[in-house]
């Protein structure tokens, strides 16, 4: 015996078999994510109030770049739009076009991961400083002309830096909608940073934007880079289909169009989960 | 293993084994078989071993708990040569190595012996001939399946070996105990515990989605849902409950990951002080977060370990008692009825955390509920057996016994759901008795039942009856005597945690009584090994000198699993069946025979 519905549809499910399987894949990848943004709102209502970094455990805010998430988001709609193109071009019996539009779905793909480690390299070279004074502030190090990454007070202490040059954010309303009150920094209207010198000596700590600063970073890199997979594993899937196994198209069509259809509905699954996370974590 | 070798040269080839024209080389055909009856088997023996395993951790520490500081016999020197002195010098388990083997006696049990060989063994085996498939939907899942638990297991195994010993924090991990144990190294047990568990969590949801699909697409023409099987409907159910209460574990280990790993603070509170001070974290993180997401897998997770169990004594009993099953109706709607409220009492683990009363409340509400389904389809299994004339075989012993076993697991579980009582009990050695009575003397020997109740279909011979008898009484007993008392202990107060047996809790000698029950657990557990023997024995010398099984439906049973030839050939069924009746028409008046399976016309 032969397995049956591997291809054609069961009469009474409507379905083949993958279909339910892809099916199935998503509902527990929903209970993946699910865990996760609950986790995420657990810690967030947990959160003291506060500005952060003054107060170190309070939620920040507006740390992430909107505009370049934004357009992420449109690379990935733009993808998802693709992919289903990609599919009804097979439908059409169009291999050509299909490939076309494979193509742009992957590029668009490795568009939003290139823009994603764009942004992690801007946190991993961000900096929450705490001076001796009790004060705190954010911004990038200037260390002879490049911003570099992860250092903590002890690599100034190993490094026997003795002041370092510091490009100052400045707090503006906009990052704390919430109506808190917030420490005014002397700056000329226009300007997003102030060059700074900091002397090593007055910095209680120094940490960049990675997990171990605090819970909204932690959740942050946990949630992006597990989406980010994903996104890696449709590459593959998909480029692998397209170039490399695309000729099952030839020997069954059928087939071909289903594995495409299944692949196509995990990645609007992946582009679902980043419209949750753009708004979750760049907006609120 | 017979299976395989009459593996029928391939005339449904399909395309895993497009290259293998006649006979199969070794390593397709036991290694990488991609047939769901070979995978049912592997998954089978692997389990079995990890059952032996997680067993013999526990004898260990109940020499200890007996004979607290005392050199273990024999194997204590094996522990010492094998873990090194500061495991176990002069043969003494360390109180490091007391934990690890508990938190490692969990994690095996639960996730590499019971749930693999009740969902992966007899549901990869079993279920698709009940449904009258060839083969599961998706053969190359399945072995991927079997290959992520394996590795899985071997990383568990593995992690014994990594400086510091293998997890020491409870098969439940809680965090910031499971953080904060093994610092001093960064490939810890602890990382090793959540790099198995990836592995595991995936190949269960390899499996599930995998057995839900073969159940809902490759049920043969007749075979409508109210005529599954009750044994397929609780795989079905488990199925479902794998599939979307283990992926917030997995969520729950990559954040562990992060903080043992990243140093990150998911679940480590602000101002955290241990022995070493204030520990050096950015704070902000939930504890009970953790165990939040561990019990809504974990709740489940009972479930997944008795559904099974309770599937294959339906088979059984129904079998045996030449009856159909009493409300089997009740049975499936209860088992989806189990299924749903399982997702809803995963915190009634967590009411001595201070999550609140009102919290506590509901979820002793959602408790009390869940033990109707638990209790209907008991009592369907109790009533099912009135009247009628029952073999006593093996298999229908084992049955028989997981009924009122089960029944003590599950009613010295209500105390424990009810959070006034349980403030008292939390904790305690009745716990302990609490859960083993459902898992031990319930789900295991369902599991046993069902071994002895298909081996004949897989090899083609019945197992010995003596030696089964042998296996049974001396397993029941002594069961009952591990077991029973520790509902005692717990009672008087006994924690489950003490490494020294409770001695130093208890004071000079304020209860000598209750400790003294170790000593009488000790022996019985070692007794208990003794009588596994002979299922060890019976199970290889019955593949070759066990009785012939005359037809391929030794047992006269009615459902698909025992229409195909015995041993099956690859691809199961010669033509695909039909159904035409219920799965349990026994002793139907008029009929020729007193059973009419499920593929004969009337």
């Amino acid at each position: 015996m032969e397995i049956p519905y591997t291809v054609k549809p069961r009469p009474d499910t409507g379905l083949y078999n993958a279909k339910i399987g892809i099916w199935l894949f998503l509902a527990s990848e929903v209970m993946l994510f699910g865990a996760l943004f609950s986790a995420y709102i657990l810690l967030r209502v947990g959160a003291p109030d506060g500005f952060w970094p003054d107060v170190p455990t309070a939620w920040p805010h507006g740390l992430l770049n909107v505009p370049l998430g934004t357009f992420n988001t449109a690379v990935l709609i733009t993808s998802s739009m693709t992919v289903m193109m990609a599919w009804t071009a097979l439908k059409e019996n169009n291999f050509a076009k299909f490939r076309k539009f494979m193509t742009v779905t992957l590029l668009c793909a490795v568009l939003f991961l290139c823009i994603k480690g764009y942004e992690y390299n801007d946190k991993f070279t961000h900096y929450v400083i705490r001076l001796k004074d009790g004060s705190a502030l954010t911004g990038h190090l200037e260390i002879n002309g490049s911003s570099p990454r992860f250092w903590t007070e002890d690599t100034l202490a190993a490094k026997k830096l003795e002041s370092v040059e510091v490009l100052q954010d400045i707090p503006t309303v906009l990052r704390y909608p919430s109506g808190f009150k917030h420490e005014e920094v002397a700056h000329e209207p226009g300007e997003h940073h102030i060059k700074r010198e900091i002397k090593t000596a007055d910095i209680q700590s120094l940490r960049p934007f990675v997990p171990a600063t605090g819970t909204f970073f932690a959740v942050y890199f946990t949630m992006t880079f597990l989406h980010a997979l994903h996104i890696i594993g449709g590459v593959l899937v998909m480029g692998y289909m397209t170039f490399v196994g695309g000729g099952m198209w030839k020997t069954e069509p059928e087939r071909y169009t289903n594995r495409i259809e299944s692949v196509g509905l995990f990645w609007h699954f992946v582009d679902l989960v980043w419209i949750f996370l753009f708004p979750v974590m760049y907006l609120l | 293993m017979q299976t395989a070798t009459t593996h029928a040269p391939a005339h449904g080839h399909d395309h895993a084994h497009a290259h293998e024209h006649h006979e199969p080389g070794f390593f397709s055909k036991y290694i990488f078989s991609t047939d769901h009856k070979v995978i049912g088997i592997q998954y089978g023996i692997t389990s079995l071993l990890f059952l032996f395993f997680g067993f013999s951790l526990m004898m260990a520490m109940r020499w200890q708990l007996a004979y607290p500081g005392k050199a273990i016999p024999v194997v204590g020197e094996l522990l010492r040569k094998v873990l090194g002195d500061e495991m176990a010098s002069g043969g003494v388990m360390s109180a490091d190595l007391y934990n690890s083997f508990g938190a490692m006696h969990g994690t095996i049990m639960v996730f590499l012996a019971i749930v693999p060989l009740a969902f992966g063994a007899f549901g990869n085996y079993v279920t698709p001939l009940q449904v009258g498939a060839p083969d599961m939907a998706f053969p190359r899942l399945n072995m991927a399946s079997y290959h992520m638990y394996f590795w899985g297991g071997v990383i568990m195994l593995a992690s014994f070996f990594t400086p510091g010993g293998a997890a020491k924090s409870g098969w439940t991990s809680y965090s910031p105990l499971a953080t904060l144990a093994d610092t001093s190294n960064v490939i810890n047990g602890q990382t090793m515990w959540l790099l198995g568990m990836v592995m595991l969590i995936t190949s269960s949801l390899l499996g599930s989605v995998n057995l839900i699909t073969t159940i809902i697409q490759l049920r043969v023409k007749g075979l409508t849902w109210m005529r599954l099987p009750f044994f397929t409907w609780a795989q079905f159910v488990t199925s479902f409950l794998l599939l979307l209460a283990f992926p917030p574990l997995e969520a729950a280990g990559l954040m562990q990951l992060a903080d043992n790993l990243l140093k990150s603070s998911f679940f480590m509170p602000t101002g955290l002080v241990t022995s070493g001070g204030i520990v050096p974290v950015s704070g902000g993180g939930n504890p009970l977060l953790w165990q939040h997401l561990f019990w809504f897998l974990a709740h489940p997770e009972v479930y997944v370990l008795i559904l099974p169990a309770m599937g294959i004594v339906s088979e059984v009993i129904a079998n045996n008692t030449r009856k159909p099953l009493w409300g089997y109706k009740s049975m499936v709607y209860a088992s989806m009825g189990l299924g749903f409220v399982s997702f809803i009492v995963w915190a009634h683990h967590m009411y001595l955390t201070g999550m609140g009363t009102t919290i506590s409340t509901f979820f002793q509400t959602t408790t009390m509920i869940i033990s109707i389904p638990s209790v209907i389809i008991l009592t369907s299994l109790f009533i099912s057996l009135w009247g009628g004339s029952i073999r006593f075989n093996t298999p229908m012993l084992f049955a028989l016994a997981f009924l009122p076993m089960f029944g003590i697991g599950g009613l010295t579980g209500l105390p424990l759901g009810f959070n006034a009582s349980d403030i008292y009990l939390h904790d305690s050695y009745y716990v302990i008795g609490h859960f083993h009575y459902v898992v031990a003397p319930g789900t295991i020997f369902a599991l046993f039942a069902g071994v002895y109740f298909w081996y004949p279909k897989i090899t083609g011979r019945f197992m010995s009856e003596i030696l089964g008898k042998i296996h049974f009484f001396g397993s029941f007993v002594c069961m009952n005597l591990i077991f029973f008392p520790m509902f005692i202990q717990g009672l008087r107060g006994m924690s489950r945690r003490m490494y020294d047996g409770g001695s130093t809790y208890f004071g000079n000698g304020v209860d000598p009584g209750v400790l003294k029950l170790n000593e009488g657990i000790l022996h019985a557990a070692l007794a208990l090994a003794f009588f596994q023997l002979f299922f060890i024995i019976n199970f290889f010398w019955s593949l070759y000198g066990g009785k012939k099984a005359e037809s391929s439906n030794p047992w006269n049973a009615t459902t698909l699993d025992w229409a195909t030839p015995t041993p099956v050939p690859h691809g199961n069924f010669e033509t695909a069946p039909t159904v035409y009746r219920g799965p349990y028409e026994y002793s139907v008046p008029g009929a020729a025979r007193d059973f009419i399976p499920q593929d004969q016309k009337d």
